[in-house]
């Protein structure tokens, strides 16, 4: 199994994700991914409203955001979100990664997309990149001087 | 059949299933089939309407599904049905979302109905009269198979191959 160097906030404690995915199966691989990125899991939702929800409950560093979900779909969860927190930072995380999805995850305040099925390494880069984006309290990775390796 | 419409769902498969075992896979069987379609494990049925239609079956056998969800969980995982039909439903998701991927970027406009996961004895029709091509994929955990059925809406058709082409 891969290893890397635990992703942490700026106060050295772990970053905390909100893993938003209709299917437990693909929360529950995305959240063994975040345990090896030396993660925590601050909630789980299963579709957009929930989300909206749990991001409020929480304040998440981070949200994994599926895309097609019941009730209510990733990108207006996004939108939602962003509406609410300017400064929240979503990463979108579906198999259908089309330009326009993307696009439109953008357009409504998504930092990234990462299409399924997820490799560990792609998305610790893609989170790298989010994490290091902002020079707030979760701003740049501390303990990225060891590169993640086979 | 047309294998411009049935090449991206298989490429997406052998894909999916790759780099989900993170090991190599090999289409070991594939053969055209006009039969209803008889599972021969759990199976997930995708619908696909528009400019394109047709069903897409991805069929994995219980214990090759729980094997599958052992991997990717690392861990031996608990064996229920509820696991295995998770597992194939997602799998389903994966290998269709990155097929439609490809085809959506192509142009082609429609829209891919969520997973129904079929553990019943009846056949399995896919609501069309295409005949389907029946893949079937050897990885680590077991063989995969796929049933793929997939035309052009006849109107749609028209539409194309009469629309003036710009050099």
């Amino acid at each position: 199994m891969q290893q890397f160097a635990a992703l942490l906030r700026k106060d050295s404690r772990p970053v905390r994700y909100l893993v938003v995915d209709d299917s437990v199966f693909a929360r529950k691989n995305i959240i063994k991914m975040i345990e090896m990125f030396g993660g925590e899991v601050a909630g789980e939702a299963g579709d957009g409203l929930t989300a909206i929800a749990e991001y409020n409950r929480t304040t998440p560093d981070i949200v994994l955001m599926d895309i097609t979900m019941p009730q209510m779909e990733g990108i207006e969860a996004v939108e939602r979100i962003v509406r609410q927190h300017a400064e929240a930072r979503i990463v979108m995380v579906s198999s259908v990664g089309y330009q326009e999805n993307i696009l439109a995850a953008l357009q409504k305040g998504a930092k990234h997309f990462v299409q399924k099925p997820v490799k560990p390494e792609v998305l610790y880069e893609i989170l790298r990149y989010v994490l290091s984006d902002d020079p707030s309290a979760a701003g740049a990775p501390v303990a990225l001087a060891g590169e993640h390796r086979s | 059949m047309r294998m411009e419409l049935i090449q991206p769902f298989i490429n997406a498969a052998d894909a999916v299933f790759a780099e989900s075992l993170q090991a190599p896979t090999k289409i070991v069987d594939l053969a055209m089939d006009e039969e209803t379609y008889r599972r021969k494990g759990i199976a997930a049925l995708i619908l696909i309407k528009g400019e394109i239609e047709g069903h897409v079956i991805l069929d994995l056998a219980p214990e090759v599904a729980l094997k599958v969800a052992s991997h990717l969980a690392g861990s031996a995982v608990v064996e229920s049905e509820q696991l295995a039909r998770e597992t194939v439903c997602e799998l389903a998701n994966m290998v269709i979302g990155n097929s439609v991927t490809l085809l959506n970027d192509q142009g082609f406009r429609f829209k891919v109905f969520p997973p129904e996961i079929h553990v019943n004895d009846q056949g399995l029709s896919g609501g069309t009269d295409t005949e389907a091509m029946v893949i079937c994929i050897e990885t680590p955990c077991g063989q995969v198979y796929l049933n793929i059925a997939m035309h052009y809406l006849h109107r749609r058709r028209q539409e194309r191959e009469t629309a003036p082409t710009v050099d």
